[in-house]
C-alpha cells in the first residue's frame, strides 16, 4: 500500500518514571488499513498508543498524525479513541446515551446539539447493538455492554481513524461478535484501524497487518502471524507468569 | 408571611435561593470527579479572604472569591505537576489559608477570631447590601458556566482521557472548574458558612442519585433539593432562632436519608418491570443438570 500514512511513529521513545518503555519504535498505518499492535503485558503497545494520542510524553522520535506532527493536531474530529476499559464510572449516575453524546462533541460548536448530531449519536448506538439501551445507566451494563458503548462514544463523531486499546479485553462473545461486526462494517466505510490486541481471536479476518512488540521494540511487522498448535485453540490463556526472566518468550500466543 | 418584611430578610432568602442553586450545579462535577472534598479545601483556603478583607477593609466576599480563586488554580496546578507528594502538597494549601485567616484577622484593627464564626458557620442578618450585589454577580458567573458548558464539563469529569483525544481543552476545562467551585464557596459562605459549603455541594448530588439514572436528571434534583433546603433553613433560622449554616445541612441530610429510603422499593419495582419487559433465557436460579449432582467428579 502506497497510499499516504495516517500515523507515523519514527524512533519514538518513551519512559515510565526512569524506566525505559519505548525504545525507538518505527511504525506507519496507512488509509484503510486495520494494524494489530501485539505484545506480552509490559511490551509496551499501550505506551505506544497512548503516545499517539498525546496521553504519554515520547521522550525523542517523531508522532505524525494524518501527516500532521501530532503537537500541532487540531483535527480530533477525525479520530475516534477507545481507552482501555476501566471500570471506575463517574461518581454521577449518567445514561447510555449522555456517555455516547460525548464522543459528538469535537463536531458539535460550542456543545450545542443539533438533529445531525443527535442521530450521529442514535446511529452510533445501533451500530453496536445498543439503541434500546439509550435510556439506562450505564452502571446497570455488563462488561460487554460497556466496552460497546465506548466504541459507540468514538464512532459518533463519524471518525476515519479509529485506535482501540484492547477492546476484547473481559468481553463476552456475544459482545465480541458484535464488535466485530461492528469493526468490519467501520472499515468497509473506509476507516483506518489500530488495535491494541492481546490475542487476534475473532478479529483475525480483519486485520491486514501485524506489529509485535517486546520490550519495548518492534519485534515484526508483517502479515498476521498464524496462531498454531494449542495457541490456536479458543480460550487459551497466554499468560506465562512463571517464565524466568532471562527466557523469556515472546508472550503474544503466536508463531512467528 | 412576615419573614418578607424585613429587608434583611429578603436579602438573606435572595442569597439562600442562589447558594441553593450554585452549590449542587458545581458539586455534580466535583463528585462526579470524585473529589468531593475539594469545596471544603477551598472553604478553608477562602479563609485567608476573609482575614485580608477585614484587615484592608474591603468587602470580605469579593477578597474570598479572590484568594479562593487563587487557591484553586494553585490546587490545579498541584494536581498537574506534583503527582506522587500531591496530598500533602494540597494539605499545607488548606490548613495554610485557614491559619493565614486566622492570624490576619486577628491583626486587623478591632478584629478577633470572633469576627470569623459568622463567616465559619454563616449568618443571616449580616447579609449586607454590597454582599448581595456581589453574591448576585457571583453566582450569574456560576450558572453560565456549569450550564452553559455542561456538556464539556460533563465529558471532561467522565473520562478525561477520552475528553482530550476528543481535542476538548481539558486543562482549562478543570482549571474552570475549580475556579468556579471558589466562586461557589464565595457566594455560599455568609449563608452556609465556609466549614460548612462543601456539604451543599455534596449532599443534594448524593441524595438526588438515589432516584435518578441520568445525569440530567441528577443535576434538576440536585439543584430542586439544594433551593428548598436553602430556603426551608433560613426560614427555620428565622423563626426558631437557630443558626442558618447547620440547619440547612441537616435538613440536607436529612433529605438525603428520606429518598435512600424511598428510593430502595423504587428501584427493585423498576426491576421487576425491567425483568418483565425483557423476558430473558437465564434462570433466575442455579439449576444442576438432571443426572448430576453436585461437586460430581470432584475428589482426591
Amino acid at each position: 500500500m502506497t497510499t499516504e500514512p495516517v500515523i507515523s511513529l519514527r524512533g519514538v521513545r518513551a519512559e515510565l518514571g526512569s524506566r525505559p518503555v519505548l525504545r525507538g519504535i518505527d511504525l506507519t498505518v496507512h488509509r484503510g488499513e486495520v494494524v494489530a499492535l501485539l505484545g506480552a503485558n509490559g511490551s509496551g503497545k499501550s505506551t505506544a498508543v497512548r503516545g499517539v494520542i498525546g496521553q504519554v510524553p515520547v521522550t525523542a522520535g517523531e508522532i505524525e498524525l494524518f501527516g500532521t506532527p501530532r503537537h500541532r493536531f487540531r483535527d480530533w474530529a477525525r479520530v475516534g479513541y477507545v481507552p482501555q476499559r476501566t471500570t471506575a464510572a463517574g461518581g454521577v449516575p449518567a445514561t447510555v446515551a449522555e456517555v455516547v453524546s460525548s464522543g459528538r462533541l469535537a463536531r458539535t460548536r460550542f456543545g450545542l446539539f443539533r438533529k445531525a448530531d443527535r442521530e450521529a449519536v442514535r446511529h452510533a448506538l445501533h451500530l453496536v447493538g445498543m439503541a434500546d439501551r439509550a435510556k439506562d445507566s450505564v452502571d446497570a451494563l455488563s462488561g460487554g455492554q460497556h466496552q460497546r458503548v465506548l466504541i459507540a462514544r468514538a464512532l459518533a463523531a463519524a471518525p476515519d481513524l479509529l485506535i482501540m486499546d484492547e477492546p476484547m479485553a473481559g468481553v463476552d462473545l456475544a459482545s465480541q461478535e458484535v464488535l466485530a461486526e461492528t469493526l468490519r462494517h467501520q472499515v468497509s466505510e473506509g476507516a483506518t484501524v489500530l488495535l491494541v490486541l492481546h490475542e487476534l481471536g475473532p478479529l483475525e479476518p480483519l486485520i491486514d497487518r501485524a506489529v509485535v512488540l517486546r520490550d519495548g521494540c518492534v519485534v515484526h511487522d508483517g502479515p498476521p502471524p498464524k496462531a498454531v498448535g494449542q495457541h490456536a485453540l479458543p480460550g487459551h490463556d497466554h499468560v506465562h507468569p512463571h517464565a524466568p526472566a532471562g527466557a523469556e518468550p515472546i508472550r503474544t500466543g503466536l508463531l512467528i | 408571611m412576615d419573614i418578607l418584611d424585613y429587608a434583611f430578610m429578603q436579602r438573606a432568602l435572595l442569597a439562600a435561593v442562589l447558594v441553593g442553586i450554585t452549590a449542587p450545579a458545581v458539586g455534580i462535577y466535583l463528585v462526579q470527579r470524585r473529589q468531593a472534598l475539594m469545596g471544603d479545601g477551598i472553604g478553608h483556603v477562602a479563609m485567608t479572604g476573609v482575614g485580608l478583607g477585614f484587615l484592608l477593609s474591603w468587602s470580605p466576599v469579593w477578597m474570598a472569591a479572590l484568594v479562593s480563586v487563587l487557591g484553586a488554580v494553585l490546587m490545579e496546578l498541584v494536581r498537574w505537576y506534583a503527582k506522587t507528594r500531591g496530598d500533602i502538597a494540597l494539605a499545607m494549601l488548606f490548613y495554610g489559608g485557614m491559619a493565614g485567616g486566622v492570624m490576619l484577622i486577628n491583626l486587623a484593627p478591632g478584629g478577633s477570631t470572633g469576627n470569623l464564626s459568622s463567616f465559619l458557620f454563616g449568618s443571616l442578618s449580616t447579609v449586607s447590601e454590597s454582599d448581595v450585589t456581589a453574591i448576585c454577580l457571583l453566582a450569574a458567573f456560576v450558572i453560565l458556566v456549569t450550564v452553559g458548558l455542561r456538556k464539556q464539563l460533563f465529558a471532561v469529569s467522565q473520562d478525561e482521557e477520552f475528553a482530550r483525544v476528543t481535542g476538548l481543552p481539558v486543562r482549562f476545562l478543570n482549571l474552570l472548574t475549580a475556579v468556579t467551585a471558589a466562586v461557589t464557596v464565595s457566594v455560599a459562605m455568609r449563608v452556609v458558612g465556609l466549614l460548612l459549603v462543601s456539604a451543599l455541594m455534596v449532599v443534594p448530588v448524593a441524595a438526588a442519585q438515589q432516584l435518578t439514572r441520568s445525569f440530567a436528571a441528577t443535576f434538576a434534583i440536585a439543584v430542586a433539593i439544594g433551593v428548598s433546603v436553602a430556603i426551608g433553613g433560613t426560614a427555620t433560622s428565622y423563626y426558631q432562632d437557630v443558626p442558618p449554616g447547620a440547619t440547612i445541612v441537616l435538613l440536607t441530610i436529612g433529605a438525603f436519608i428520606v429518598l435512600t429510603a424511598l428510593a430502595t422499593p423504587l428501584a427493585r419495582r423498576r426491576a421487576r418491570a425491567l425483568a418483565a419487559a425483557q423476558p430473558g433465557d437465564d434462570p433466575a436460579e442455579c439449576a444442576i443438570p438432571a443426572g448430576r449432582t453436585a461437586g460430581d467428579g470432584v475428589g482426591a
